[in-house]
């Protein structure tokens, strides 16, 4: 796991040597593995750096958080869901990288060459049946390799269930197949997503900005845009803007 | 013919034709002397269009009356509203995301708060749940009231315009005594809601329930036998079960189209399944049905609030942890709404260890385990959904929603394309798209 540009930016603890690590925000035992890798490593006890941390924390530095993977038998109908995928989709071993169980939902992280097959088979399979696509968004993971998800959430009016898939991409190869010739719904959605974290869904049939304007520069919710904003002058104070006051993480 | 070059109606060579920009009555001098081969008209309509229901821009692609093409161009309301709750505190999100459905606000609130607590593992004391179904289902009443004012509106039905509005002011009337504000309330909190019922707050909902029900037998004998409303509607904007699943739309117009999709029923939250309300349905998809359908889903809210008064037992209205729980205690003073004197003597005198808490709650925020969850309801436009990511910190570290105009306005072009001019405006009408959510 690497640090990202943002943390050294503000860290200024480069050279801090071994340092005590905070239980609850790593998960001991599951290796840096890639998918479900949290946000960045962060150094200090507010995430202040230069000034004034007189706490005693200055040292003290939070690995990003990786979700453990889930084994079997996952609760509730989780397993019907992966046993008829399995069943239907012979590559499930290589397609599905993890499996991840955390408040009541589940989560498949899948390969991106096998995503249009699969969600096929989901749609489709009689014993899956998820025919509708509720939402389809992007999450930017910086710091970690690959570091655009996009992210799936898929209903089951037949069964009354809710999966979500998770596929991801780095920044240099941002692309994920377009999901759209399954899920109509996925158009706009798609589009906005590509307008926003910049991932480009490979057979979108028109993947043009929706949100911002057409010669936009820059995908602006990835985490290493910049809010925005100027600084605001009352009565001789001055007040940064939002994405530069200090912070407490 | 010799004609000066006209800035505002001229002509020029594209890819595909020759095309001519009209910007007065002078289609005389444009076109004159000049062959045409197909009457294919683009029209521009919007963003600034009283029919469009808000800053949306359609482009049209017109064979005489007839539409052959809709494009919906939206984003001109666009406020980074997602990414501005990535630098604020969990508990600071609630004013945000009140502002992107601004008429249906506390159900974006119910939403996120919802979200947060369930990434927090907590659930929100039942007092607190039954005023946060209470206020959201009058929201959904007011929220239909708006649509049936603006969409009557835009069909000309002015009397339907200003009843509606009429009737959704005593629905703002009632948020403005729960919650102080009209609109944007940020009343549901993480953990609860920021205040309980006011003194004599029961007679005035029991009121507004008698209000309400006299308004909409108003609405049957103003519009459902009025034959020009009838012909604006009926067989207009069509769109079935098939279409709806692959476009991703929800709500009434899924409802209207024959399929008893209400997530309060299916996959019921808040304890909703204990609750005897029905789902309206219709089978004939188009603009008539959700008429009906809307109409009638009001008249199944007021039956939801008036179980609710019931049912309603007095406790607390926040979450019993006071790490979580906002340290305000609201009271409506002479100089207006603010924290009480009482509490402040109580934060500051009490003892340094609560001014400390106090401060620290305050000023960072509570922390929020990491984890993603999903969390759904049904918003009066359909599946209004929260996709919320925590990486253990005071804010949240992406938040996206999955608002149902956003999702339900990609049907315009199948409802519209080839049907009239004038059905688009039904259309859009009947999908009742609010463009803060749609943009957010």
């Amino acid at each position: 796991m690497t640090t990202s540009p943002s943390s050294s930016a503000q860290g200024g603890h480069a050279e801090t040597p071994e340092v005590p690590v905070v239980a609850d925000q790593a998960t001991p035992g599951v290796g840096p593995s890639e998918e479900g890798a949290f946000g960045t490593e962060q150094r200090g006890m507010f995430g202040i750096a230069g000034t004034g941390d007189t706490s005693g924390f200055g040292g003290l530095v939070r690995r990003p958080f990786i979700a453990p993977g889930a084994e079997r038998p996952y609760g509730g109908y989780f397993d019907d869901v992966a046993d008829a995928l399995e069943a239907v989709y012979p590559d499930f071993g290589d397609a599905v990288t993890k499996v991840i169980i955390d408040r009541g939902e589940i989560t498949f992280h899948v390969r991106r060459e096998h995503l249009l097959s699969m969600v096929r088979k989901l749609r489709d399979d009689p014993a899956l049946r998820f025919e509708l696509l509720s939402s389809l968004s992007g999450v930017d993971y910086l710091g970690t390799e690959h570091r655009l998800h996009a992210v799936y959430h898929l209903t089951s009016l037949t069964f009354r269930r809710r999966i979500r898939l998770e596929v991801s991409c780095s920044v240099e190869d941002n692309h994920i197949p377009s999901v759209t010739g399954v899920y109509p719904t996925a158009d706009w959605q798609e589009r906005e997503t590509w307008d926003l974290f910049g991932i480009i869904f490979d057979g979108h049939p028109g993947l043009t900005r929706i949100m911002m304007p057409d010669d936009w520069v820059g995908h602006p919710q990835r985490k290493d845009y910049p809010l925005g904003g100027i600084p605001v002058e009352y009565k001789g104070a001055t007040i940064p803007p939002p994405d530069e006051r200090r912070v407490y993480r | 013919m010799a004609t000066t070059e006209d800035l505002y109606s001229g002509s020029r060579e594209t890819t595909e034709g020759r095309v001519y920009n009209v910007a007065g009555g002078d289609w005389d001098s444009v076109l004159g002397g000049q062959d045409f081969d197909d009457e294919r008209l683009v029209i521009n309509m919007g963003p600034q269009h009283p029919s469009t229901h808000g800053v949306l821009r359609l482009v049209l692609e017109l064979d005489g009356e007839t539409v052959t093409d809709a494009r919906a161009v939206i984003g001109y309301l666009h406020t980074g509203i997602e990414k501005n709750t990535e630098y604020r505190t969990w508990t600071q999100g609630t004013t945000f995301v009140t502002r992107m459905d601004y008429v249906a606000p506390l159900f974006n609130e119910l939403v996120y708060c919802l979200g947060v607590e369930k990434l927090l593992g907590v659930e929100a004391p039942p007092r607190a749940t039954m005023i946060r179904m209470l206020i959201t289902e009058i929201n959904r009443v007011s929220s239909h009231w708006v649509w049936l004012a603006t969409g009557g509106m835009e069909l000309g039905a002015l009397t339907a315009m200003t009843n509606g509005f009429l009737a959704r002011e005593k629905c703002l009337d009632v948020f403005e005594m729960i919650t102080g504000l009209r609109m944007n309330h940020a009343y549901i909190r993480p953990g609860g809601v920021a205040q309980d019922l006011p003194e004599g707050g029961m007679e005035r909902l029991h009121q507004w329930v008698r209000d309400t029900k006299k308004d909409l037998d108003g609405v049957e004998k103003l519009l459902r036998g009025q034959p020009i409303w009838i012909q604006r509607l009926k067989d207009v904007g069509w769109i079935g079960v098939e279409g709806c699943l692959s476009l991703g739309v929800t709500g009434p117009l899924l409802r209207a189209a024959g399929l008893p999709w209400d997530l309060r029923k299916v996959t019921p939250y808040m304890g909703y399944e204990t609750f005897d309300f029905d789902v309206p349905t219709d089978t004939r998809g188009d603009c008539w049905a959700r008429f009906v359908v809307r109409v009638a889903e009001m008249h199944e809210s007021v039956k939801i609030v008036e179980q609710i008064l019931a049912r309603i037992e007095p406790g607390p209205v926040m979450v019993d942890d006071p790490k979580i729980a906002w340290p305000a205690q609201l009271k409506l003073e002479a100089d207006g709404l603010g924290n009480s004197f009482e509490h402040v003597a109580k934060i500051m005198g009490g003892s340094m260890e609560s001014l400390i808490h106090h401060f620290k709650l305050v000023t960072e925020g509570f922390r929020v385990p990491a984890g993603q969850v999903y969390q759904a309801i049904e918003s009066p436009r359909g599946e209004l959904g929260v996709h919320m990511v925590s990486d253990g910190g005071t804010r949240p570290y992406r938040m996206h929603f999955r608002d149902p105009s956003f999702v339900n306005l990609q049907a315009l072009a199948a409802m519209s394309e080839g049907g009239l001019v004038a059905d688009v405006i039904a259309a859009v009408a009947s999908i009742d798209p609010i463009m803060g959510g749609v943009d957010r």
